[in-house]
């Protein structure tokens, strides 16, 4: 069963007349959003559009249901953007579910994820309370920080209607530089280096086979050039850089969030730079990238995600798989090391005490 | 069993894990610990135990949660909100001992440090890479990142860089309970939900950090840092709305009064303009190519604001001058008057203007002088409300007038507290800001947490009771000099 409820009220009113439900955005994460048998779908689109956005005020407060490619559109007009950068913006992902599975992409780099952008929510709890948590001004320390608590929720704790996010003026311009480097350590000890650095990226990805890094630099335009030189000059002549501007670097970015990536499953990965070297001894061949300086890693893993899940725990690691594959028949979306603790258990529990929102 | 029996045991348990010097119950012993820097409440606890080991800290929340027995964590007892206050008769857990810093992992960017590390000696132990810990709050020479965390605490930095919750990667935590859990790891990245993220700024209501994994940022290379002088106060709140519209990103901006301008003048001689009516500073901060580029563009909207005097900071010494007075304007403000209460609401930026009238309004209708600084870029108001605690009907009217500038807050679409917390002193005004469902939610988590309500109780919900209220004053540290109030 699918319910599109439209306003907030009928989502109240419609929590208590199933015994489990999942909530869905845009479906982009399909191994997040696929019901398990005896889950009843509420389709969040029904609750979209922007409620306010000053520009002057860096905030922005929507809708769950609004799709990313609707924000970023209306902050596009006033130079502004998410600077944690949500994925599968063009896959239709919307605001609720970018924060409900946690997700942030390159650009994250410089500022933050979403949980350092989220300032309010609004939620319907397990048993149809609407629960506002946060507020609506960049700087704000009144009650429990609820608005973080939803970051990675999955549905698990409420319903989310209503999402404030602080906002930024997007560089006037940038460029890319894609760093070829000998080997996947010089590429981890050059990551180092410039992490330490005073030099301030919007990205520092890391592609480990063959390695690159790949640098974004953003700022005003007629520092630019002499920016660029001297990062140059701190990575030394020896090295290949590629350089992209303009449309060619914008459409490299667009499809780099898309994570579009041929066959198998998708997985996110939080991660430290420390932990490449002895992951990816074991890793197969295949696509993926770690985000913001060795942070974070999303993955195709072509074969079983049992293996997966084995790799993962033996490295002491967990990940959440969002798509491909069979993703939308597995147990859970959620392998390796298991981080759950009695804290999680009881707050999850005071808020959906029926355990409607359980898998 | 009587309460007294009950109390007995506790304190024989207690007295099995820590050794007397440790474990204070003499009254004079226990009076330094009765209030925090909000020194209007003052409340007795049982007993103070000073634990040195995360261990010591775990018995004793057991051995408190055995008995009942409500503990309250304390670190430097900074709070401005009554947030370290001793619950009447409970236990006091002063964390001073646990300071040491564990781990610096400059290429990864992390401390890991015990709860009672101060905050400044992060940065300090970080300088030699290149590196520091970003949330400065004014108190960071003394107060502790176990309450820094707790607090969620702020700093003049917020805008661009986010509070303590946005550095704090990892926590280890003893819950009301005993249990102890791992919330947050090394990574910036995480699964959720963001346990951690909920932990971060509950006051010490669910229980206390044991170590905390802190994230390092590297230093920026160069600072610009601007000063402009006005005669209208509104021009100022004005200009930073303007500054922001302009695609800047300023790493601080901070307005100043008249009020406090004299007064910070008058402490430290800091060379401001002193006929202004509002002084705006303004830091960029980054890379050298790009902060001069944005000095540039910084200057044409400064000018276009209408300023009557701007400087910039030709070096080092001219820029730490600026903000000497800056930093100092605090406490100068407490000298033109023996008491004070501090405030520190939000409003949208844009309304920085309309609230800083209505601030002056209210001083007027009250009677009392109200002096301003504060961090203009995030819209964090610190009104400093000057009154004579010996004057008959002064305190109630400086609570009454600090009561209707947080209601302004909100009525603004603001928040009643930016940085310094609810803690005792604004639970009353949660219900401003929050529905009952709101404030229901947040008790059903305490409860679920800590089903006996036993760490931190009677803070950030209203309702219970509230001891008596007496005269404000300075923090003894800041009648010393070693801090002053941002
Ligand atoms: C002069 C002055 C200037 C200030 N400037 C600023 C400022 O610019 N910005 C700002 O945000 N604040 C400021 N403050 C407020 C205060 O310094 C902060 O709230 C600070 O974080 C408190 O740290 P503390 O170590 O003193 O904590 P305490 O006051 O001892 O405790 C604060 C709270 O934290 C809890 N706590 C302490 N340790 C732990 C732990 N390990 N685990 C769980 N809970 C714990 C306590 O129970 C209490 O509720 C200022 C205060 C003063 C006196």
């Amino acid at each position: 069963m699918t319910l599109r409820p439209t306003t907030v009220q009928e989502l109240q009113e419609a929590i208590p007349t199933q015994e489990r439900w999942l909530p869905r955005g845009g479906g982009s994460k399909p191994a997040l959003s696929t019901p398990r048998a005896g889950q009843a779908v509420l389709d969040m689109t029904g609750l979209r559009g922007v409620l306010e956005y000053d520009p002057g005020e860096f905030v922005l407060v929507a809708q769950a249901g609004t799709p990313l490619i609707e924000v970023e559109g209306l902050l596009a007009q006033h130079g502004q953007y998410l600077p944690f950068d949500p994925p599968f913006v063009e896959a239709g992902a919307t605001l609720g579910g970018t924060v409900a599975a946690g997700l942030s992409g390159p650009l994250r780099q410089r500022y933050g994820g979403v949980r350092d952008f989220i300032l309010g929510v609004k939620f319907v709890d397990g048993e149809g309370n609407l629960i506002k948590g946060g507020g609506k001004v960049v700087k704000n320390a009144a009650g429990f920080d609820l608005p973080k608590l939803m970051v990675g929720s999955l549905g698990r704790l409420g319903v989310l209607t209503e999402v404030a996010f602080k906002v930024f003026p997007f560089p006037k311009a940038t460029v890319t530089l894609r760093v070829s480097l000998g080997s996947l350590e010089e590429a981890i000890q050059t990551l180092y280096a410039l992490a330490c650095s005073p030099f301030e990226f919007y990205t520092l990805d890391l592609e480990p086979s063959p390695a690159r890094l790949i640098l974004r630099v953003g700022g005003l335009g007629q520092a630019l050039p002499l920016r660029i030189e001297r990062i140059l000059g701190f990575l030394g002549t020896s090295r290949a850089v590629e350089r992209l501007e303009g449309e060619p670097e914008r459409q490299y970015w667009r499809e780099i969030g898309q994570l579009q990536w041929g066959a198998g499953h998708l997985v996110k990965v939080p991660i430290t730079a420390k932990q490449i070297s002895a992951l990816e001894a074991r890793l197969p061949m295949g696509e993926r990238r770690y985000l913001s300086a060795g942070n974070l890693l999303y993955l195709r893993w072509p074969g079983e995600i049992a293996q997966l899940d084995q790799l993962l725990r033996s490295q002491g690691l967990s990940g959440l798989v969002l798509g491909g594959g069979e993703a939308a028949h597995l147990e859970s979306p959620r392998i390796g090391v298991d981080c759950s603790q009695a804290f999680g258990h009881r707050v999850t529990q005071a808020l959906d005490p029926l355990s409607r929102f359980a898998p | 069993m009587t309460a007294s029996a009950t109390l007995a045991e506790l304190l024989a348990d207690l007295a099995r894990i820590l050794p007397k010097e440790r474990f204070l119950t003499e009254a004079a012993q226990l009076a330094p610990y009765e209030s925090d820097a909000l020194t209007a409440f003052r409340a007795r606890p049982c007993a103070v135990v000073l634990p040195q080991t995360s261990e010591e800290v775990v018995e004793i929340v057991r051995t408190c949660a055995r008995h009942k027995v409500p503990f309250t964590a304390r670190g430097s007892g900074t709070s401005l909100s009554g947030g370290s206050l001793p619950v009447e008769g409970g236990v006091v857990i002063g964390l001073n001992r646990l300071n040491r810093l564990l781990r610096l992992d400059p290429n990864e960017r992390i401390a890991v440090v015990q709860p009672g590390h101060i905050n400044l000696r992060v940065s300090d132990a970080a300088a030699p890479y290149g590196l520091y810990y970003a949330p400065d709050p004014s108190s960071q020479p003394v107060s502790t990142i176990g309450g820094n965390l707790a607090f969620n605490s702020g700093g003049a930095h917020c805008l661009k860089y986010g509070m303590t919750s946005n550095h704090v990667l990892g926590a280890k935590v003893v819950l009301p309970t005993g249990e102890v859990v791992e919330l947050g790891g090394e990574s910036l990245e995480g699964l959720g939900p963001d346990w951690l993220g909920l932990f971060v700024g509950s006051e010490g209501l669910m229980g206390i950090a044991l170590e905390v994994t802190l994230r390092l940022l590297p230093k920026p290379e160069k600072y610009h840092t601007l000063l402009a002088a006005y005669d209208a106060l509104e021009k100022a709140g004005d200009a930073v709305a303007a500054v922001v519209a302009s695609g800047l990103l300023p790493g601080a901006m901070e307005i100043m009064d008249n009020l406090a301008i004299e007064a910070a003048e008058a402490a430290v001689h800091a060379g401001y303009p002193t006929a202004a009516r509002a002084l705006l500073i303004v830091e960029l901060e980054g890379e050298a190519p790009q902060v001069e580029a944005e000095a540039e563009q910084l200057s044409r909207v400064i000018e276009r604001s209408g300023p009557y005097e701007v400087r910039v900071a030709r070096d080092a010494e001219e820029r730490m001058k600026i903000w000497k007075g800056r930093k100092a304007a605090f406490s100068a403000v407490g000298r033109l008057s023996p008491d004070y209460i501090v405030q520190d609401g939000v409003v949208p930026r844009s309304k920085l203007g309309r609230a800083l009238a209505e601030i002056e309004r209210l001083s007027q209708e009250h009677g009392l002088r109200v002096a301003n600084v504060f961090h203009a870029g995030d819209g964090n108001l610190h009104p400093l409300i000057l009154y004579d605690g010996k004057v008959p009907g002064e305190l109630e009217r400086g609570e009454r007038l600090a009561g209707e500038i947080l209601r302004m807050c909100v009525r603004l679409g603001g928040t009643i507290t930016g940085e310094h917390g609810v803690g005792m002193e604004k639970k009353e005004y949660m219900p401003e800001m929050f529905a009952e469902a709101d404030l229901e939610a947040m008790r059903r988590i305490r409860r679920a947490v800590d089903p006996l309500e036993l760490s931190n109780r009677g803070k950030m919900f209203p309702g219970g009771e509230a001891p008596a209220v007496t005269a404000h004053g300075a923090h003894p540290l800041e009648q010393a000099g070693v801090i002053s109030r941002e």
